[in-house]
């Protein structure tokens, strides 16, 4: 099938390309100097990732710029999108900060009880410890039946969260809390 | 107040809110909108007293401004044009959340603007994939595809009971049984047989109302011992903060996944508090962002949108779905001894997700894709994907994570999410919409009931009468085969019932409702109740607020009273689009342009009050107080409401947060009681009332909370081995 943009910026077809400047701009010399007329952008001959905001619901498509290193250079509006046709808005705009910024936590941190510091832990070790305490409140809380009616269930575990992360992953959440026995599972749907 | 009304159990009996039925089960009619109990005249009837002038009482809309609405949305309407409502969480989030929306539906179906190009009502949604987790819910009362969730208080202990109650003669819903079974299938996999009710019985029961807020209360009075937050900031983005905060500290374990530290993680050093005497065992684990991981995220129209790595995940961070993967690896190990009955849901659980990639697989990465998979469904017997939902059997031949997704990965090799094919009308190419790709929901309302399009320029979904199917731009949200001058067959199942002419095929008998027959708790039509804590007497009723709305009257959750002198002016709460919340507060860009809470009030008030723009007001409730600097802006502008007393607006973003980030500040959740619609059990944050005072408020002095007692599991965690780890693992 024949593909078919929607360019609103205008800007579609030049994407991707090296457009040079030419010498002339309608009928006046294009005094751009030579050195601006050499400069490439900073994505150019990056792969362009296709991707989606992650801010709010409308779903803005985005192109991620990542170079030959596996660097991300940038994150633009997809110009192919019916949906945003390029555009992004604040937020939108600054997603490259929320990947990539040094006040980023990407180590365990772990706060013992009755502790006052953080410290940082390895990730086996906290996942191991999670799943235990997982399986000793679920059997510590684990109701067969109420009232004389089954119900196989925990109150005792809750789960919050689901509308920033993807389908695949609140379906495993999901499929994993329901067979634990978890009922209160909410997110921000009802907030 | 409605009929029905039951003053000892504060509800309703809904069974009278009804259609009038002939003795074949159709819907008594009367074509010339003559009889008294036809339900336009029952509309009519009831909508007598909501005149313009009373529109300018409640609301403070001049009467004008309101008729001058009111006749564009008429004149913009019919069959040459189409209006469409769009409506955020500023119509959802009050005690009468539901019935705004309901208002809407009504408005819609009178003139015309449903299943139709330019038309509907659009929830313009908050989060990147809200509607992905409402589709695919990690919400208490629903199973993925909308079916509910098995509760003890329906008498749904077996899957017969749960059949019974749930499946519809007529109508799409008469196909519930497959969809569940198919389900079940998905999640347990060979263990689910005929002989064991597909393993229904695996489900856990609700036996309440297990939403977000009263959890949170049953976290405080000590029943939830261990909670997971997974990019949510309850601690200061939650109504009544303070309460998720407190409430925190009497959980034995707190995991949160994230990109920065926030409210909730750090609930144990907030203001106030002391560390020293709260025994909550706290992990954060770094999560890994949409550049991050592959998946797909459902936006606000419907549309899945699956995105691709880009990059890998900087440092220890993991995706969502590594993290839950794992989890359950886990679980299965440490129960694979076990021989009681109750471990049996985690060791038939069909878990098996690893990545295609040998590379991906090696780093204990799971497969979105094969997750995607499975939510489109397979045949058990052959793993090869269905087509879409219409080839789901109830038999337990197919297997299928979420049967309004069926389609989305429809064979071997395609994944329509991943479509990225626009044109200028409603790219069906691109990306790809639940159900079955439309893009407009009873788009069969799009042409007239003899299915002609209502006018050329408004041309979206016909009959084609010399192929006798249904054709046009979108894909058509009815049987293809379908002529229009079908007639209604009573007495037959499902969607055969309704006749040619009837494109709303999820409804009992095919047609639009303006009368909800019994679906909602607290109005078959929207009635006006003021706000719970509202600055006015209602004009309309003498019932001043819903009488169904749930309120905690308790010390760590006070209200304003009604019509409280204390607190005249009306508060209202909304987003501002430079900020979310802790997934901008540390962005240096978005920092730069919103870079401290604010309040926005009106000039005049900032007279009578001696506030100067920029200066630090504190705003307080009976709950509690925040501050925020003062904006003084000719956008908010005192109203003439009630008996035509002046009421001034104070407005206040929902996005900071005082602990972290380069963009910091009080969050109204500190003003916030915790109240909700009975409907959905959504909360009022819109709509309340304040006090408002020059300067900022007074710290809170380091350990002036009162921690609670420790539990025991606290104690012997707390007080063990250095962090309590081999307390922990070897129990």
């Amino acid at each position: 099938m024949a593909k078919t943009t929607i360019d609103i910026t205008g800007l579609a077809s030049a994407r991707g390309t090296r457009a040079s400047l030419g010498e002339r701009i309608g009928e006046l010399p294009n005094v751009a100097s030579q050195r601006t007329k050499q400069l490439r952008a900073r994505i150019d001959g990056a792969k362009a990732v296709t991707s989606v905001c992650p801010y709010c619901a409308v779903g803005c498509s985005t192109l991620a710029y990542v170079d030959d290193s596996g660097k991300l250079l940038d994150v633009e509006g997809n110009p192919d999108s019916p949906i945003n046709a390029g555009h992004l808005c604040p937020k939108g705009s600054a997603i490259f900060g929320m990947t990539v910024n040094d006040r980023r936590w990407t180590t365990v941190h772990y706060r013992a009880p009755f502790a006052t510091e953080w410290e940082e832990k390895p990730l086996a070790w906290a996942l191991e410890r999670i799943a235990a305490r997982v399986k000793e409140t679920r059997d510590a809380t684990f109701v067969r039946e109420r009232d004389g009616k089954r119900v196989n269930h925990t109150l005792g575990i809750a789960s919050l969260g689901g509308a920033t992360f993807g389908i695949e992953e609140n379906y495993l959440l999901g499929k994993l809390m329901h067979s634990l026995g978890v009922v209160a599972i909410e997110n921000q749907a009802r907030i | 107040m409605f009929s029905g009304w039951n003053d000892e159990t504060k509800s309703y009996d809904t069974s009278n809110w009804n259609f009038e039925r002939n003795d074949d089960g159709t819907l008594r009619r009367d074509e010339t909108l003559q009889h008294p109990r036809c339900v336009l005249n029952v509309l009519r009837r009831h909508f007598a007293r909501y005149t313009p002038e009373m529109v300018e009482r409640v609301c403070g809309t001049p009467q004008k401004e309101f008729l001058k609405i009111a006749e564009l949305l008429a004149r913009n309407s019919g069959r040459e044009r189409t209006t469409a409502f769009a409506y955020a969480v500023g119509w959802t989030q009050h005690t009468t959340g539901v019935q705004f929306v309901r208002t809407a539906a009504i408005l819609q179906l009178l003139l015309g603007n449903i299943g139709r190009p330019g038309g509907g009502i659009m929830a313009l949604r908050g989060h990147a994939n809200i509607q992905g987790a409402t589709d695919v819910p990690t919400l208490y009362d629903l199973l993925p595809g909308y079916l509910p969730m098995p509760s003890a208080l329906r008498d749904e202990g077996s899957l017969e009971r749960y059949l019974a109650r749930n499946t519809k003669a007529t109508g799409w819903w008469a196909n519930m049984p497959k969809y569940i079974i198919s389900l079940l299938k998905a999640f347990y996999g060979d263990a689910a047989t005929a002989e064991n009710d597909f393993c229904y019985g695996y489900l856990p029961q609700l036996i309440g109302d297990h939403s977000v807020l009263p959890t949170t209360f049953a976290m405080k009075d000590g029943t939830v011992k261990g909670y997971f937050v997974i990019g949510q900031n309850p601690g200061a983005s939650g109504q009544n903060a303070e309460l998720v905060s407190s409430a925190m500290e009497r959980l034995d374990w707190l995991v949160n996944i994230d990109f920065f530290d926030n409210e909730t993680v750090s609930f144990w050093h907030r203001e106030g508090a002391d560390p020293t005497k709260i025994g909550t065992e706290v992990f954060f684990l770094p999560g890994a962002t949409v550049l991050e991981k592959d998946g797909t995220m459902t936006q606000t129209s419907r549309v899945l949108q699956w995105h691709d790595k880009a990059i890998e995940p900087i440092g220890d961070s993991k995706s969502d779905l590594w993290y839950f993967y794992d989890l359950g690896k886990r679980l299965k190990a440490l129960y694979a001894d076990s021989q009681d009955p109750k471990d049996r849901p985690i060791l038939d659980l069909a878990w098996e997700y690893d990545h295609e990639d040998e590379r991906e697989r090696a780093a204990g990465e799971p497969s979105a894709l094969r997750v995607l998979r499975e939510l489109n469904g397979f045949t058990v017997a052959d793993g090869k994907q269905v087509a879409g939902f219409a080839d789901l059997a109830a038999d337990g031949s197919t297997a299928c994570g979420c049967w309004i997704y069926s389609g989305v990965c429809p064979d071997e090799t395609t994944n329509h999410a991943r479509g990225r094919i626009a044109d200028a009308r409603s790219s069906p190419g691109w990306g790809w919409a639940w159900p079955a790709n439309r893009r407009t929901l009873y788009n069969r309302a799009s042409a007239d009931p003899a299915g002609n399009p209502w006018s050329e320029r408004k041309k979206y979904v016909w009959w084609d009468a010399q192929k006798r199917e249904w054709t046009g731009y979108d894909v058509p949200d009815f049987p293809k085969a379908k002529d229009p001058a079908t007639p209604a067959r009573p007495g037959a199942s499902g969607i055969d019932a309704h006749s040619g002419a009837d494109p709303f095929i999820m409804n009992l008998d095919g047609r639009g409702q303006l009368f909800v027959a019994g679906a909602l708790a607290d109005a078959p039509m929207p009635a006006h109740y003021e706000p719970l804590q509202s600055v006015i007497e209602n004009p309309l009723y003498a019932q001043q607020s819903n009488p169904l709305l749930r309120e905690w009257k308790r010390d760590d959750n006070r209200y304003n009273r009604a019509v409280d002198p204390d607190y005249p002016y009306v508060l209202t709460t909304y987003r501002i689009t430079e900020m979310s919340g802790i997934m901008t507060r540390y962005i240096p860009w978005l920092a730069e342009l919103q870079p401290e809470a604010f309040c926005e009030i009106d000039p005049e008030l900032a007279v009578e009050k001696g506030i100067a723009n920029g200066s630090y007001v504190t705003i307080s409730t009976a709950l509690g107080e925040m501050e925020a600097r003062a904006l003084v802006s000719g956008r908010m502008q005192p109203l003439r409401i009630g008996k035509g007393q002046r009421v001034h607006q104070i407005g206040i973003p929902y996005n900071y947060g005082r602990m972290v980030g380069f963009a910091r500040g009080d969050s109204p959740g500190d003003l916030i009681a915790l109240s909700t619609d009975p409907n959905v059990s959504i909360h009022e944050a819109k709509s309340l009332t304040c006090s408002i005072r020059p300067g900022r408020r007074a710290a809170r002095a380091a350990g002036s909370i009162e921690a609670p007692v420790p539990t025991a599991q606290q104690r012997a965690y707390g007080a063990g081995a250095p962090h309590g780890i081999d307390a922990g693992t070897n129990r």
